[in-house]
């Protein structure tokens, strides 16, 4: 009896409106909370119990803290959304379609939430969100905007076979202008560049980095060059000359790329070679102070710095490069940034082991380009290899 | 009666049935269990008991807890969206479904995915890795238990191509191995909280096997392959006991029985290893039976290997030595695996599902069915039935 008093009591006072407010809010801390290596998880675990208990009432909360959670937390509270939503749906219970909605249409809110709430939008009414659609091209959350984009592709492609260039390229240029996609950005520049004969620069809309100097040969003779420091790791100074691999005098040379996708090639300059280690080093001048994204493809051993401070380094050799590859938050400071790249090569003779190279780009989180202020144009050709102040 | 559910549940699965596949090839990583009865001997339309339609490639394996199938996936253009499914054995109908963010890296060669580790469990939970290095624990109901991001933790551990060892319940224990080439190791997960129990460093280098578990005496041992060789350690703590220096394979496993281990090593190598720290005993090497992409089989006397032409051999489990070998329809990656019955399974990269008999003086393939559908998972048996995945569906075929 006392027992069910009890119960009964704990009940009453979780049917209480704030009561379950702050119960919803006290769970989410706890999935907040996951940190490092398991820690938090016994408590994520019973939070999560209790916040799936709450019904279709903790969806927008949820939602809503999902943009201050890191993402291990996000996990825990989309399963837990996903959850409450399917066993509510299945059962006929009333979804809160307009609350959803708002939250989606809100583009202050964290992008993955929104997304989220445009697939459980999208279940409870699909016409109502298929309507949303072509507003989502400029969205800051990139999955919707490639619901939009892939709109656009498609009618571009339906302007092209009834022969309506004008359109085609009108359509597809504002396509290309919305696409944060590689597969979607690939399919558009193929469209205008093949079918409708367009001037596509594809390395401003990505953002990659164009013009560098660069300096090689370093030893990494048994692999021993990723970790040892030389000289454009302590100082930069463009001037400068090193001794290089086999005691040979090396210097800073310019060097720029004419590939789409930016990549700097060091077997261009200095032919292939094997247990070396070059350096490229640019500028980048900000028009503000501001978060961004440094966005890497390499399948050699790599270092890069940010204004002196090394961000991250990766010993892994030839498994493979593609575009953004590896992403690293950055704090751009207003005016001019440094950047060195230090690209390592290995010993390795297989033919798909030539390559020594990165490419290199910088844009916010949804991946649209950030551009230097003085960004010149995209080189036609790349720069014939040369020695600075030398002759070409 | 709501309250009383979950319980009941957790009653249910709580005592693990022989029918059951945990993990990646089955009970202890054999490819062999011999209390899977009722399997079908074809491979045909009318023994297709049901297939459904998965949301993304995987290529790791069904894993079956009682009346449940357990299945992993990849989706979305990045492959960031991860998921774990649970089916109906008895008719494929989806239980649940849970979905995720990657939180580490997603890239891959394109003939693998994101999730080419086959999930392990102790039969009350699911543990599901990926090649992003998130490692899930659910309950049977799909609700969490616990979560890692393996690459949060340990940034530097990823492989471009992908990774693909599965996890190993062992004991109270999680094993994996995340070994590449930049931060490799190998690692003891809590089971109810998903926190190291045991973390060691590993060769640098890029490696796709799973672990193995030995029995010897009372004592279940893991073996951890890579290039250099095997490490036997303990599940429980990591500690070392026994070490084989003679290299491996990076991509098909070893297998073991009882405390001999049949490691792809210089062709294939024969061992025996205790607990005590002795060196193992080196029973036999065969450098001509050379197992490809698929893991090894040994069932009574007798080891299988398929090589990379897509030849099965069978050999004497004693000697090495071989008896006969007959060409199966390849390329294979999917690894066979067997039952109770005189029958290997085995799956070819082009949707070809193969019945090899074993009941006379040499395998005789006598079944061929066309999926038609790439297959790079290997299958899982249970009572009634073999399951296998392809890139876009979960196939059951049933004895009954």
């Amino acid at each position: 009896m006392k027992l069910f008093a009890f119960s009964l009591l704990a009940t009453l006072a979780l049917s209480s409106p704030f009561a379950k407010a702050d119960s919803i809010k006290d769970s989410l801390y706890q999935l907040q909370a996951v940190g490092p290596e398991g820690a938090g998880n016994k408590e994520a675990s019973a939070a999560w119990t209790e916040l799936t208990g709450h019904g279709v009432d903790m969806i927008l909360p949820t939602l809503a803290a999902m943009d201050t959670a890191g993402p291990l937390a996000r996990n825990w509270m989309r399963t837990a959304v996903e959850s409450v939503f399917r066993n509510s749906a299945d059962a006929g219970g009333e979804l809160p379609a307009e609350k959803i909605r708002s939250f989606l249409l809100d583009r202050d809110n964290d992008p993955n939430a929104r997304h989220l709430a445009f697939d459980l939008y999208r279940e409870i009414d699909p016409d109502k969100a298929a309507e949303l659609v072509p507003e989502m091209a400029d969205d800051p959350s990139t999955p919707l905007r490639r619901e939009a984009v892939a709109q656009m592709i498609t009618a571009g492609q339906d302007f092209l076979k009834k022969d309506q260039k004008g359109q085609a390229v009108a359509t597809l240029t504002n396509a290309l202008d919305a696409a944060r996609d590689i597969d979607q950005i690939e399919t558009i520049a193929k469209l205008l560049r093949d079918d409708l004969e367009q001037t596509v620069d594809l390395p401003s809309h990505f953002g990659f980095l164009m013009y560098w100097d660069v300096i090689a040969p370093f030893d990494n003779t048994d692999r021993k060059g990723f970790d040892t420091a030389y000289p454009p790791e302590k100082e930069i100074n463009l001037q400068s000359k090193f001794e290089g691999k086999e005691g040979k005098e090396i210097a800073w040379q310019p060097y720029s790329t004419s590939n789409d996708y930016g990549m700097v090639d060091f077997n261009q300059p200095y032919d292939p070679l094997k247990q070396v280690v070059g350096y490229a080093y640019t500028e980048f001048d900000s028009a503000e102070d501001r978060a961004a994204e440094l966005r890497l493809g390499c399948k050699n051993a790599w270092k890069i710095w940010l204004n002196g401070e090394l961000l991250f380094g990766r010993d892994e050799y030839h498994r493979g490069i593609r575009i953004d590859q590896y992403i690293l938050p950055i704090q751009l400071k207003r005016g001019k940034n440094t950047l060195l790249v230090k690209a390592c090569q290995n010993e390795q003779e297989q033919d798909w082991t030539v390559q020594w190279q990165f490419q290199l780009r910088i844009c916010d989180s949804t991946g649209t380009a950030i551009h230097s202020t003085d960004r010149k144009p995209t080189p036609k050709t790349n720069a014939k290899p040369r020695r600075r102040g030398g002759v070409e | 009666m709501k309250l009383l559910l979950p319980i009941f549940t957790a009653l249910a699965f709580s005592s693990v049935s022989h029918a059951d596949w945990h993990n990646f090839r089955g009970p202890n990583g054999s490819g062999v269990d011999s209390d899977a009865t009722n399997l079908p001997t074809e491979l045909s339309e009318k023994t297709l008991a049901w297939k459904v339609a998965l949301p993304g490639r995987g290529l790791g394996s069904p894993i079956l807890v009682g009346d449940r199938v357990f299945v992993t996936a990849a989706s979305g253009p990045d492959q960031k969206q991860l998921h774990i499914l649970c089916f109906s054995a008895k008719d494929g109908s989806q239980i649940w479904e849970r979905k995720f963010w990657a939180t580490g890296r997603t890239m891959s060669h394109k003939k693998t995915n994101v999730a080419a580790p086959t999930p392990a469990s102790d039969g009350e939970r699911i543990y599901a890795l990926y090649s992003s290095n998130d490692l899930i624990c659910l309950n049977l109901d799909g609700n969490p238990v616990w979560m890692r991001g393996l690459t949060l933790d340990y940034p530097n551990a990823s492989n471009s191509l992908g990774m693909a060892s599965s996890p190993m319940v062992a004991g109270d224990t999680l094993v994996a191995q995340i070994e590449n080439d930049s931060e490799s190791f190998a690692a003891g997960f809590d089971l109810l909280s998903g926190e190291n129990k045991w973390k060691q460093d590993r060769p640098k280098a890029a490696n796709w096997t799973s672990p193995t578990i030995l029995q010897i005496g009372d004592d279940k041992v893991v073996a951890l392959q890579s290039s250099k060789g095997i490490v036997g350690v303990l599940p429980g703590t990591g500690s070392p006991v026994f070490e084989y220096t003679s290299g491996a394979s990076t991509i098909p496993s070893s297998v073991a029985s009882g405390d001999q281990l049949f490691i792809p090593s210089n062709g294939l190598t024969a061992i025996s290893a205790s607990t005590d720290g002795a060196e193992p005993k080196k029973l036999w090497n065969e450098s001509a039976q050379r197992p490809g992409t698929a893991s090894p089989l040994v069932i009574g006397d007798r080891v299988y290997i398929i090589n990379n032409a897509g030849v099965l051999n069978c050999a004497n489990r004693e000697t090495g030595e071989r008896l006969w070998r007959t060409r199966l329809k390849g390329p294979l990656s999917s690894s066979p695996v067997a039952g109770s019955g005189n029958l290997i399974y085995a799956f070819s990269e082009t949707g070809i599902g193969q019945v090899v008999d074993l009941s006379g003086e040499e395998g005789t393939v006598t079944s061929e069915f066309e999926l038609g559908e790439t297959i790079l998972s290997t299958p899982s048996l249970g009572q009634n039935g073999i399951y296998i995945r392809s890139d876009g569906q979960l196939w059951k075929f049933s004895g009954e």
